[in-house]
């Protein structure tokens, strides 16, 4: 009954050392150290949301099924906003929202959620917000293959082109939802408002994207105000946003229902103007994970005591 | 070597007004005037700790016991200092405490595993060990989500996985007070085991025995500060005395006169001073030990009844105190403790002035050597009020050439098999050796011995055939069997067979 296991030989351990200032790089080595423990943890969140439930993963194919069935009755049949095969349209747009909308209040929450964990174990705590991220976009793969489900069944053609900035339209996504995710993470531990301002600020955030209305629809008004159209990019969801309908729905205007009048969509311009803000968006991002996990950092010596 | 943890002058600040103000509202009403309190929980602790040595951390509750665990941990950062850790730790802080309840005991042994720093294919490989190391309850429910466990199978499952990382430094937090006896005990076993394989252990714990029976050496901390670091003897005794000579012992309530109740502040960045002890509303004034030769001999024989008496002295009129005495052997092992309370002697109220309480060992049944004492009183919630620990006790001689700590009535008796002719008390052991029995217990008894019983290591083996028996005192069995030459072949024992097995 004892445990015989082999022991490594004693030839001078590392050495760990425990201090309030630690470089950022051997952070990030640490946390790369921890890469099966976050891939553990993001399995975890998976299997822990739909333990015990009938459907299991159908659940999390349900919840984009209904919002597409939901704006197209109100949009495309009550509205008659005239966007022929609106599904895809909207499909495209909201696999980006529906993955910032699940991982940003999760990541928020995360290290209150686990502080029993965080309370009794050492271990880089940026992996709880991350194992979020690592969750949705799991939950980002699958609703895709609704979309592309969407794309075959009404055989549409999608722009090739522009297919090629989706994966950095989807690293970029993963950068500003990690960054926002550690960032609010550790806020939240402290401020226990952030939880629920987080909510608020998402349902605005929603309908300040272009997803359910068409880009144009807004930047066309805005030269009229002295304003350059482009600004609306200034929302750092829209250019990911943008690249996907781009890529998926393919179509820069569309005639409308009626056959006759055109309805501008996404601005008419080249792969180079949605690379640029994509780039921009990624740049940013970068800059504000960087900070968001330095104050992790420094918050972080008195999560076990502030929770 | 280098030491294994070094501690460098850790000091630990915690803003505790922070903590009521924690929703943005509060924030808003109370902004500009959060005079966020500081409070330091750890004051420039300065400690290393070499490779192999059992530290036990000794402090009351608030003392930064637990605070400083969690650094070493790195659970928690050091607002100033650092502390340097050499190889692979664990720390039994709370068991089972990464567990998620819904997952499976297979899955969270997967994911604690992970979380204590092993890789997958580590957990892999030593999964069946920790399985079977937890226990058969545990094993046969490892498939079954961790909600349903007992609290008992949660913690051995828990503190399965965490020796099971083979820590090189094993961080306990009075975690062994969880989980029923025998489990405790276990752990213990566990945490000797690994003592003895030269990792180091740090013991946190408020618990003077334990750190009397396991460490090697002590400190004590006190509202931050490292007030002690040595041999656990001396550093209890610093932490019972300046616990009672600043009277934190006593700060619940009713220890002290009303009229001594003065908190001194302590002003920031210095160290609390000793204060001057304050009276006590009961104390204990004089303990005697003595024995029926007190003016032949200062010291006592086995056997001799001896007493203790407890002179205390009460300055207001006390309800049902309890007064108990401990009696510890030289190496520090409690050979007995009671009080008026398991005694069943109700002392009542005590009114104002002295007393004494008389505890009465009809027969020491002790052997040579020096035995302390501990003497205390309790208020009836088991509240210490005074307390006296590791005085001299009793200092016992001896007649006979036994050897340890219990004088036992020891009789011996021998039976040989009266059919046997061979000579008795002669055999040596080499010739025992030699002409031992077959280790067949089949084989009859005039069996001669052949090759095979040459080559059997066991003087007296087996041979479960024989007619005698030797009925004797446990600890000189052995030798008894071996000089009285039963071993010629017919003469043989139950009890001997028995001494055998454990003697491999």
């Amino acid at each position: 009954m004892t445990l015989s296991l082999d022991r490594e030989p004693r030839a001078d351990p590392p050495a760990r050392v425990t201090t309030a200032n630690v470089k950022l790089r051997q952070r990030v080595g640490e946390i790369w150290a921890a890469r099966e423990l976050l891939a553990a943890m993001v399995r975890k969140e998976l299997k822990v949301k739909y333990k015990n439930s009938a459907l299991g993963f159908v659940w999390s194919l349900l919840n984009p099924v209904m919002y597409l069935v939901i704006f197209y009755l109100v949009f495309s049949v009550f509205l008659k906003n005239g966007i022929p095969l609106f599904p895809i349209w909207l499909l495209s747009g909201l696999l980006v929202w529906n993955f910032m909308s699940m991982v940003v209040p999760g990541a928020t929450g995360s290290v209150l959620a686990n502080s029993a964990l965080v309370k009794k174990i050492a271990f880089p705590r940026e992996i709880l917000p991350l194992s979020n991220v690592g969750a949705g976009l799991v939950h980002f793969f699958l609703q895709m293959t609704v979309l592309l489900a969407g794309l075959v069944a009404f055989q549409h053609g999608i722009d090739v082109g522009f297919l090629a900035l989706v994966p950095l339209a989807v690293v970029t996504m993963v950068v500003l939802a990690a960054a926002l995710g550690v960032l609010l993470a550790a806020v939240n531990v402290y401020v226990r408002d952030a939880g629920h301002l987080v909510e608020l600020a998402l349902l605005a955030w929603f309908w300040l994207t272009p997803i359910a209305y068409p880009f144009r629809q807004v930047s066309d008004t805005l030269p009229g105000h002295g304003i350059p159209f482009w600004l609306l990019n200034i929302n750092p969801v829209t250019p990911i946003v943008t690249v996907f309908q781009r890529a998926f729905y393919n179509r820069t205007s569309v005639l409308l229902s009626n056959g006759k009048d055109r309805l501008p969509l996404l601005p008419d311009v080249g792969i180079r103007w949605h690379l640029t803000f994509l780039l921009a968006v990624l740049i940013g991002s970068i800059v504000v994970l960087v900070v968001s996990m330095r104050l992790f950092r420094r918050l972080e010596g008195n999560f076990a005591e502030a929770l | 070597m280098p030491p294994a943890i070094e501690i460098k002058r850790v000091s630990k600040k915690f803003d505790l007004g922070k903590e009521s103000f924690d929703s943005l509202k509060e924030r808003l009403v109370h902004f500009g005037r959060t005079k966020s309190e500081e409070f330091w929980a750890l004051r420039e602790v300065e400690l290393d700790i070499a490779q192999g040595e059992t530290i036990g951390l000794l402090g009351h509750n608030g003392s930064g016991k637990s605070t400083l665990l969690k650094i070493i941990a790195g659970i928690l950062q050091p607002t100033y200092g650092e502390v340097v850790t050499r190889g692979r730790m664990s720390a039994l802080l709370e068991l089972g405490a990464g567990f998620h309840p819904d997952l499976t005991g297979r899955e969270n042994v997967e994911m604690n595993g992970l979380l204590l720093g092993l890789s997958r294919r580590d957990i892999a490989k030593r999964f069946d060990d920790i399985v079977e190391f937890a226990g058969e309850q545990v094993s046969s429910a490892i498939d079954r989500q961790v909600k349903f466990y007992s609290s008992g199978m949660f913690v051995r499952l828990g503190f399965s996985v965490a020796v099971s990382i083979e820590p090189e430094i094993l961080l306990v937090d009075e975690v062994l007070a969880v989980g029923d006896e025998a489990f405790a005990q276990k752990c213990l076993a566990k945490i000797k085991q690994f003592q003895r394989e030269g990792r180091t252990i740090v013991f946190v714990t408020h618990g003077v025995d334990i750190v009397r029976e396991i460490c090697d050496r002590a400190a004590v901390l006190d509202h931050g500060l490292q007030i002690a670091d040595g041999k656990p003897a001396d550093a209890i005794r610093t932490f019972r005395e300046h616990l009672f000579a600043t009277g934190r012992a006593g700060e619940a309530q009713g220890i002290y006169l009303e009229e001594d109740e003065v908190e001194e502040e302590v002003p920031e960045g210095e160290a609390p001073r000793p204060r001057k002890p304050r009276r006590k509303v009961l104390r204990i004034t004089e303990v005697t030990c003595s024995h029926a030769h007190q003016d032949e001999r200062q010291h006592v024989y086995p056997g001799e009844p001896v007493q203790v008496e407890v002179r205390y002295s009460a300055e207001v009129p006390f309800d049902d105190p309890i007064i108990g005495i401990g009696l510890f052997s030289p190496n520090g092992v409690r050979i007995w403790g009671g009080n008026s309370q398991t005694l069943d002697v109700a002392l009542g109220t005590l009114a104002p002035g002295e007393g004494a309480a008389r505890f009465r060992i009809d027969s020491l049944p002790l052997l040579d050597g020096h035995y302390a004492l501990q003497v205390g009183i309790n208020d009836r919630d088991g509240q210490v009020i005074d307390w006296i620990d590791s005085m001299d006790g009793f200092e016992v001689g001896q007649h006979d050439k036994s050897v340890g700590i219990v004088a036992l009535h020891v009789g011996l008796e021998h039976l040989p098999d009266p059919a046997s002719t061979s000579p008795q008390g002669v055999a040596t052991p080499e010739e025992t050796k030699s002409t031992g029995p077959t280790a067949d217990p089949s084989s009859p008894p005039e069996a001669t011995p052949g090759p095979a019983a040459t080559a059997e290591p066991e003087p007296v083996g087996a041979s479960a055939a024989g007619q005698g028996h030797v009925a004797v005192g446990d600890a000189e069995a052995r030798e008894a069997v071996v000089d009285g030459g039963v071993a010629k072949g017919e003469g043989a024992a139950v009890g001997s067979a028995r001494l055998d097995r454990r003697a491999q």
